[in-house]
């Protein structure tokens, strides 16, 4: 039975989505004052690096861009097959005291987010930390909420919700496949 | 078996330039942990790790342990000296007792060259070759090839001279292979007495002289030359070792190009290589040291993936 | 021995190159002896009959060179498992060398090897004493009481000869009683520390060769000082191309050298060594493939005189060890027929009879021993076998104590059916001939 795909944001949509989650970003935290953004590896890297872009353009503030690769994190590493590639992490500033904001693009079962967590905590002590996604899929199985939503989409298990982007698919565009049962 | 390296690493000579080029890749990102404040990942927490030393080894011991508690796993530390005659207890009872302690991974560095096999051979746990008789070291061979290629970008045409006592040394065999297998042009230098007496067949250049070999080189990997060698009239001193075949400034100023010059430690200062060489600009000594720890971590990473693979994830990473 | 009953050998190939005999046809053996061979011979009553069809009969081999462990080892081997081993491999006579301990070096030792191997009732067993105090290399032992309580040639073996002057001495002192000085070719300090053949197999796995000039330098002394002397050298495992050379040199000159090569060193290279298999240990070691040419070429072509085993039992636990630890050695009586007939007669390089003349005329005349032969009138010491028959090596089922062997799991062609000496039956595999 052949899976059905639809787009649930073409790009011009991303785009918007994008620029309401900057503002909104701004706005909850009262200006750009100890902002860091720390975008999850892959997409949320990129994502992340939207964000800031359109936070300079508005603020004409150049916020810290960071960049977490959570695979030696993974709750899931010991039956998930042969070993994940690892990305690269680099923070760019000391987190102590700092209003982090990590930037994913789908937020799903929520163990990802709680891995990021865990390797924040072994840099510093931020003061508070707050959750951006692209894509609140719903289906958690951990209590992690997201503080800043793109759109929801609802997607049953056996569904894939796909979030490409320019840098590294060619194009922006968030697809939700479904699958052939679940 | 779903750890792209299979079971063990004994040696490269075994490994695809595939399976070498994903290790370099996965310890680059891994080079990260060790600048953190807190220098620790959970990914290996629970696993336990034996470093099983036979022979007298401070610096690639400590490397190892460093990789290993910062993955987070348990080690335990085990020196021995000799072979298992003068032990006593014989390296199969080694091993047996080891695996009814439920070792989850043994770092094994031995004498005799086989003596790694010899124990994969005999248990479950994966093992690690640190340093098998004169055979191959090949955690000492990745971290000068990542040392290399984070300097070059490239090992393909690169041209790197193994200088000194080929013969007795497990480094220069698992450079040979790994540099082989990435594309690099690799030559000898020593005394013959030194080199092994087939070398011709192994696929490098030979030079007699090392002014000729700094002459054609990218790269210098001088190794160390051991007492003992003096001592069992390969050559007839240490004194003119160095006049004849030492790595000294005035030659490398002679260079045609900067030469990059490695070492596996430790050093004889003055014998094999002056201090002004190994304090110098070209030097990237401490920067094999740096790679050596992330090297051990991406090869513990990637041997511990041990478990049955779930449908889907049965893919190889990209 | 009157009132054992006849055996009649019924219609096997009968191949005896000392008397230049190729054909179908009978043996009968009476009180020990052979009574009347060739032709049809009808079976005298009370006779037993074995039917040969489809197997050859040949005068039972004798192996020059074996290491049967007893005194000192007897947790390894002793006299009697060797030597019911041996006639499990077709041989009705061995030579035990004298590297026990302590080492055989006078005339009690001697007598002690002789009378085990009577008692042991299989194949005979003919002392080898050796050639200084304790295999030292120092003082000369005593050559003629140990010949005079048995011993058929002197030998140092396991260790070479270091000092010419030694070996010279020996040579001439040996000429009084008849009998070959056997050398283990090996220069010590080339060889020292090695482990296998010094070639590119060493130089990849990190072990230290022995170069196959060690064993080279030695055969050309020796090869000289039997010119010299006029007194008989022979040549222990040979292994290398360039010993075929010299040993050819030494017999263009008609010096008296005679030569013998080992199953392994017809069959196997220094690739077996690969993983580092302690089984394909052993001293001299496996060779190149062209060493390994040379030699089977040098057996056709008469270079090399006779096959010996160097039959070498180890421990277990010892061989179960990192590879340079390991003693040297491989077991050989039960795989030395059928390696040499799957890897010299099958291929076409020699024939089945100048195998035979390498296994037992040869041995025999060379160190004047009694065989070799299926003359009316010679002891009946004979070897039944199946040329042709295929079985799976299974070093379990070995009557040797020793497991240590490179042939295990191979299948090999080649099988002894059974081994008698003095007419009596020493081995039967229970495979009568049925064509």
């Amino acid at each position: 039975m052949p899976n059905s795909s639809s787009i649930v944001l073409s790009a011009r949509a991303v785009e918007r989505t994008i620029t309401r989650m900057a503002d909104e970003i701004v706005e909850r935290n009262d200006g750009t004052e100890g902002l860091v953004l720390v975008g999850i590896q892959r997409r949320g890297v990129q994502i992340a690096g939207r964000i800031a872009a359109r936070i300079e353009a508005s603020e004409r503030v150049k916020v810290p861009l960071g960049a977490l690769d959570i695979t030696l994190y993974r709750d899931d590493l010991q039956t998930v097959g042969p070993r994940p590639v690892v990305g690269k992490t680099t923070l760019p500033v000391a987190l102590d005291g700092k209003h982090v904001v990590i930037v994913d693009d789908v937020l799903f079962t929520g163990r990802t987010i709680r891995a990021a967590l865990d390797e924040l905590a072994d840099f510093g002590r931020p003061a508070r930390v707050a959750l951006a996604v692209l894509i609140d899929r719903g289906g958690r199985e951990l209590p992690i909420q997201p503080d800043v939503v793109g759109t929801n989409v609802e997607a049953p298990r056996g569904a894939r919700v796909d979030v490409m982007v320019a840098e590294l698919d060619g194009r922006d565009e968030v697809v939700l496949t479904s699958g052939a049962g679940s | 078996m779903t750890s792209p390296l299979g079971k063990d690493l004994l040696g490269l000579e075994q490994l695809t330039a595939g399976q070498i080029s994903l290790i370099l890749d996965t310890a680059v990102p891994l080079k990260e942990i060790s600048e953190r404040t807190i220098k620790k990942v959970p990914t290996l927490r629970g696993a336990t790790i034996v470093n099983l030393f036979f022979e007298a080894s401070t610096r690639t011991r400590i490397s190892f342990e460093f990789a290993e508690k910062r993955m987070s796993a348990d080690t335990v530390n085990v020196a021995s000296a000799g072979s298992s005659v003068s032990k006593g207890e014989t390296l199969v009872d080694t091993a047996r007792n080891l695996e009814a302690m439920r070792i989850d991974m043994v770092v094994i560095r031995h004498p005799a060259s086989g003596a790694a096999r010899f124990l994969a051979e005999r248990i479950e746990s994966n093992v690690i070759n640190a340093g098998d008789g004169t055979h191959e070291h090949p955690t000492q061979g990745l971290l000068d090839l990542l040392t290399l290629r984070d300097r070059f970008g490239t090992l393909k045409g690169k041209r790197i001279c193994l200088c000194g006592d080929v013969l007795h040394s497990r480094v220069a065999r698992s450079n040979i292979w790994g540099l082989t297998k990435l594309g690099a042009e690799v030559a000898v230098c020593g005394p013959r007495s030194l080199l092994p007496n087939a070398i011709g067949e192994m696929g490098v250049t030979v030079f007699d002289r090392i002014e000729a070999a700094i002459e054609w080189a990218d790269a210098l990997n001088v190794l160390r030359l051991q007492l003992e060698r003096m001592h069992a009239g390969y050559i007839p001193s240490l004194r003119e070792y160095n006049r004849v075949f030492g790595v000294t400034r005035e030659r490398l100023a002679r260079a045609p190009r900067d030469v990059l010059i490695l070492h596996p430690g430790p050093m004889n200062r003055g014998v094999e290589i002056d201090s002004d060489v190994a304090d110098g600009p070209h030097s990237v000594i401490l920067n094999q040291v740096t790679n050596g720890v992330a090297i051990r971590m991406a090869v513990l990473y990637l041997l511990s993936g041990n478990t049955p693979a779930l449908a889907d994830a049965a893919k190889a990473p990209a | 021995m009157s009132g054992a009953p006849d055996i009649l050998l019924k219609g096997g190939r009968l191949v005896d190159p000392s008397s230049k005999l190729d054909g179908t046809g009978d043996l009968l053996i009476r009180d020990g002896k052979i009574e009347s061979v060739g032709g049809t011979i009808a079976a005298p009553d009370g006779a037993k009959v074995i039917d040969c069809k489809g197997q050859v009969v040949a005068p039972g081999f004798i192996d020059v060179h074996s290491h049967l462990r007893e005194p000192g080892r007897e947790d390894v081997e002793t006299i009697a498992t060797g030597a019911r081993a041996a006639a499990a491999g077709g041989f009705t006579a061995v030579c035990a060398m004298p590297n026990t301990d302590p080492v055989t070096d006078n005339q009690a030792a001697v007598g002690f090897v002789l009378k085990q191997g009577r008692a042991a009732g299989a194949a005979r067993v003919y002392p080898i004493g050796a050639i200084s105090i304790g295999e030292k290399g120092e003082r000369l032992a005593e050559f003629g009481e140990m010949v005079g309580a048995g011993a058929i040639a002197v030998s140092d073996d396991g260790k070479p000869v270091v000092s010419s002057q030694l070996m010279r001495t020996a040579l001439e002192y040996a000429r009084t009683f008849g009998i070959p000085v056997a050398d283990h070719c090996e220069d010590p300090t080339l060889a020292e520390g090695g482990a296998m053949n010094e070639g590119l197999v060493s130089a990849r796995l990190g072990l230290k060769g022995i170069p196959s000039e060690a064993e080279e330098i030695m055969a050309i002394r020796d090869i000289l000082l039997a010119r010299r002397t006029g007194g008989h050298i022979h040549l222990c495992h040979m292994s290398t191309r360039g010993s075929v050379d010299l040993i050819r040199w030494g017999k263009d000159r008609n010096i008296r050298v005679t030569a013998e090569v080992c199953p392994h060193h017809l069959s196997l290279t220094e690739d077996a060594v690969d993983g580092y298999d302690t089984h394909a240990k052993m001293n001299p070691p496996l060779r190149s493939a062209d060493d390994v040419d040379a030699l089977q070429q040098a057996v056709k072509d008469g270079t090399i005189d006779v096959i010996a085993t160097d039959h070498a039992p180890h421990h277990y636990d010892e061989k179960e060890r990192e590879f340079s630890d390991a003693p040297n050695g491989i077991v050989g009586f039960e795989t030395a027929l059928a390696v040499n007939i799957t890897w010299l007669v099958k291929p076409g390089i020699i024939s089945l009879a100048t195998l035979i003349e390498k296994m037992s005329c040869a041995p025999a005349r060379l160190f004047h021993l009694p065989g070799g032969s299926l003359r009316r009138g010679a002891a009946a010491d004979i070897t039944v076998f199946d040329p042709a028959r295929d079985w799976t090596v299974d070093p379990t089922r070995f009557f040797t104590k020793g497991r240590n062997t490179p042939y295990a799991g191979r299948t090999l062609t080649g099988v002894v059916a059974c081994t008698l000496v003095d007419g009596r039956i020493v081995h039967n595999s229970g495979r009568e001939g049925h064509g």
